[in-house]
């Protein structure tokens, strides 16, 4: 009995899975434009965190800049996962 | 190489454990040392529960065995909150006084959280861990909650080192080829910090002539020698790479129990001693990304929860650092959620790792259909470590990253900022995804055991418990508490920070794709470079040695040679003369005397 593929792994679900996505984003930010976000650093002049959107922004493109980071470094450090076994 | 290493591993997990329907021994011993130590409660050391307990296990049927694996700890965690506020027990030795019952508040926060992971670690392993394993288990455990109650840094350090021993055992216990050379490597880092530990402490009491342990400033050689000694057992960098190489050569019990103590004593006892030193800042800041960035290029599930350890503890080095109340109760509070989060990612992974006999991402994947429980749980531990709102982590780690902001160190706020982002993209998303979704592996696995699961909702209802009612943490921590996690603005920001962190890894999916690979750290030096300047050692020894061999050789041949040419039977002094030319001498002889008579 062939088991049937799981509807996460179905293909024509993918398109659904990603607006899921991009709504859930959506509604994290939108609660964002009507609410002011306190100083964190009111003795410093750095107010970019009190702009609308700040963490997602910031989240993503750290995340981004950490991801292409390790696959530069990877190019110096990757070695084989039998490498200390010979 | 790596073949034959799991299959036997999983043979002996397997076995079963004999029962036998003892009942009488599990009582008298539970009651002699629930009396003993009662009797005694101001005066005894809760951590010689277990370690005395620990002693007992190789002698014990398996039924008093599970007793005293889960009794002590929760006989354990009574006494921890027995013991006064005030207590301080002195005893002398040789010209210095030693406080080994010292109850202060970050101590009992962390044997605390200490006794319960013993005691979900010990359910954790039942009918799994060998009797070697639960014995250093006992050890290990009962030695951290040791070094939390030492009032001194004799007594820190003797608990210090059992610890090493326990945890060592721990991983040679899994008894494969890979994890005894992985503990034998452990065991050398740790007695290089114990000996930098003790160079330190000695050098304290020669120059101040006290052992207490008290905040130390980082102005003297000894003082800045007892910090490196604290910092290895941290995993901080330039030797951070002991964790990811032993921990996950462990069986999955093993490094459940493993990630919990050695490098949160360390936390602890950086706590204690180190509050306020500023370059702990920087030193945690480098571990938060060393544990990422490694962690992204990592292949094998448990060694991304091990690289995940160093990124915690980085934020609790850095909060200690930091140096403010509200830092030193967000590293306290993080070490304590920390505890048990990380102990659940690993009892998920250890439970897949049980049951399919696989680690690698490579070979894992789509596990949710047939281990839903148990990837609900990893997915709780994901959550609770990426500081989702209603999880530990989120009303602890906030503490951390306020008292930058209130400090107004900006950068240093940034980077946590990114870094909580980079935790959900590195652990919280990349273990479940991996291991429990991604693409079918076709893998069909069982649930691990009953007492795996039960172990799994423990710790999962703790990790929410404390994120639903973090009053129930804060009331504990070592300092009053006015901070407010749950407010509108914190949840919304929070939100945004980890579900655009979440964003970028499927954009970036592609670029995530696992290899089979590992990725050198600074362990290369001992492991290669050392190994291979050793062999290069060795080899001129060897010719050396040879040379010189063969010269003696030619010497004595030569000796001999000579010895023959004149002994030998050809040899000059020991050539047979025939009679004749005796004959002939003594003729001449007597001719010579006879003319010197004449004359």
């Amino acid at each position: 009995m062939a088991e049937q593929i799981h509807w996460l792994y179905r293909k024509e679900n993918r398109p659904k899975l990603w607006a899921i996505q991009i709504t859930i984003l959506a509604l994290t930010l939108l609660p964002g434009l009507f609410i002011q976000v306190h100083h964190h650093f009111p003795a410093e002049r750095f107010s970019l965190d009190t702009s609308p959107g700040f963490f997602a922004w910031f989240g993503f493109i750290s995340c981004a800049w950490m991801v292409a980071l390790a696959k530069f470094l990877g190019r110096f450090i990757k070695r084989d996962d039998t490498y200390y076994d010979a | 190489m790596l073949k034959p290493a799991l299959p036997p591993m999983l043979g002996v997990l397997a076995r079963p454990v004999r029962e036998t329907a003892h009942r009488k021994p599990i009582a008298t011993a539970l009651t002699l040392l629930a009396l003993g130590s009662l009797l005694l409660w101001r005066l005894f050391p809760p951590g010689l529960v277990m370690i005395l307990g620990a002693a007992l296990i190789p002698f014990v049927t398996a039924e008093t065995r599970r007793a005293l694996v889960l009794g002590l700890p929760i006989l354990t965690l009574v006494l921890v909150w027995l013991v006064p506020a005030d207590a301080s027990l002195s005893i002398g030795f040789l010209d210095a006084r030693l406080a080994p019952v010292h109850a202060t508040a970050e101590g009992r926060l962390f044997a605390t959280v200490f006794a319960i992971m013993a005691f979900a670690g010990g359910l954790y392993g039942l009918g799994q861990a060998r009797p070697l394993e639960v014995t250093a288990t006992l050890l290990y455990a009962g030695s951290a909650i040791g070094v939390t109650f030492a009032g001194d840094l004799l007594t820190l350090f003797i608990y210090w080192e059992l610890m090493a021993l326990g945890s060592t055992t721990i991983i040679f216990a899994a008894g494969t080829a890979r994890a005894r050379g992985a503990s034998l490597r452990y065991l050398l880092v740790h007695l290089l910090g114990g000996v930098v530990l003790m160079a330190g402490i000695v050098g304290h009491l020669v120059e101040t002539g006290s052992l207490a342990l008290t905040p130390l400033g980082t102005d003297s050689w000894p003082a800045i020698l007892i910090l490196i000694g604290f910092l290895v057992n941290a995993g901080a960098p330039p030797l951070s790479a002991w964790i990811p190489d032993a921990y996950p050569e462990a069986t999955p019990s093993g490094m459940v129990v493993l990630s919990a103590f050695t490098t949160k004593t360390a936390v602890f006892a950086l706590l204690m001693v180190f509050p306020g030193t500023e370059i702990l800042i920087w030193i945690g800041l480098y571990m938060v990304f060393y544990g990422i960035i490694y962690a992204l290029l990592e292949n094998d599930m448990r060694r991304i929860l091990a690289y995940s350890i160093v990124n915690q503890v980085g934020f609790m080095v850095c909060a200690i650092g930091i140096g403010t109340e509200l830092a030193l109760n967000g590293a306290a509070a993080h070490a304590f959620a920390h505890i048990i989060y990380k102990a659940l990612l690993l009892m998920s992974a250890g439970g897949v790792l049980l049951m399919t006999g696989k680690r690698k991402c490579t070979d894992l994947g789509g596990l949710f259909q047939s281990m839903p429980i148990t990837a609900m749980h990893g997915i709780v531990g994901a959550l609770a470590i990426s500081a989702f709102p209603l999880t530990s982590g989120f009303v602890t780690k906030s503490l951390e990253t306020s008292a930058a902001a209130d400090e107004g160190l900006l950068i240093v706020w940034l980077l946590l900022l990114a870094a909580s982002a980079g935790v959900f993209l590195h652990a919280g998303i990349k273990f479940p995804w991996f291991v429990f979704f991604q693409r079918d592996s076709g893998l069909r696995p069982a649930e691990p055991p009953q007492t795996m699961r039960a172990a799994m909702w423990l710790l999962s209802g703790l990790c929410i418990l404390i994120g639903v009612f973090p009053g129930l943490l804060y009331a504990i921590l070592p300092y009053p508490v006015t901070y407010r996690p749950y407010t509108f603005e914190h949840v919304m920001t929070q939100l945004q920070l980890l579900l655009f962190a979440g964003f970028a890894f499927f954009v970036m999916l592609d670029q995530m794709k696992r290899t089979l690979t590992i990725s050198l750290d600074l362990d290369w030096f001992y492991r290669r470079s050392f190994h291979a300047l050793g062999l290069r050692l060795a080899d001129r020894v060897a010719s050396a040695h040879a040379r010189l061999e063969g010269r003696a050789r030619a010497a004595t041949a030569r000796l001999i040679d000579a010895l023959a040419a004149h002994n030998g039977p050809q040899g000059a002094l020991a050539r047979t003369r025939p009679t004749g030319s005796m004959v002939l001498w003594v003729a001449i002889m007597l001719g010579a005397s006879l003319l010197l008579y004449i004359r």
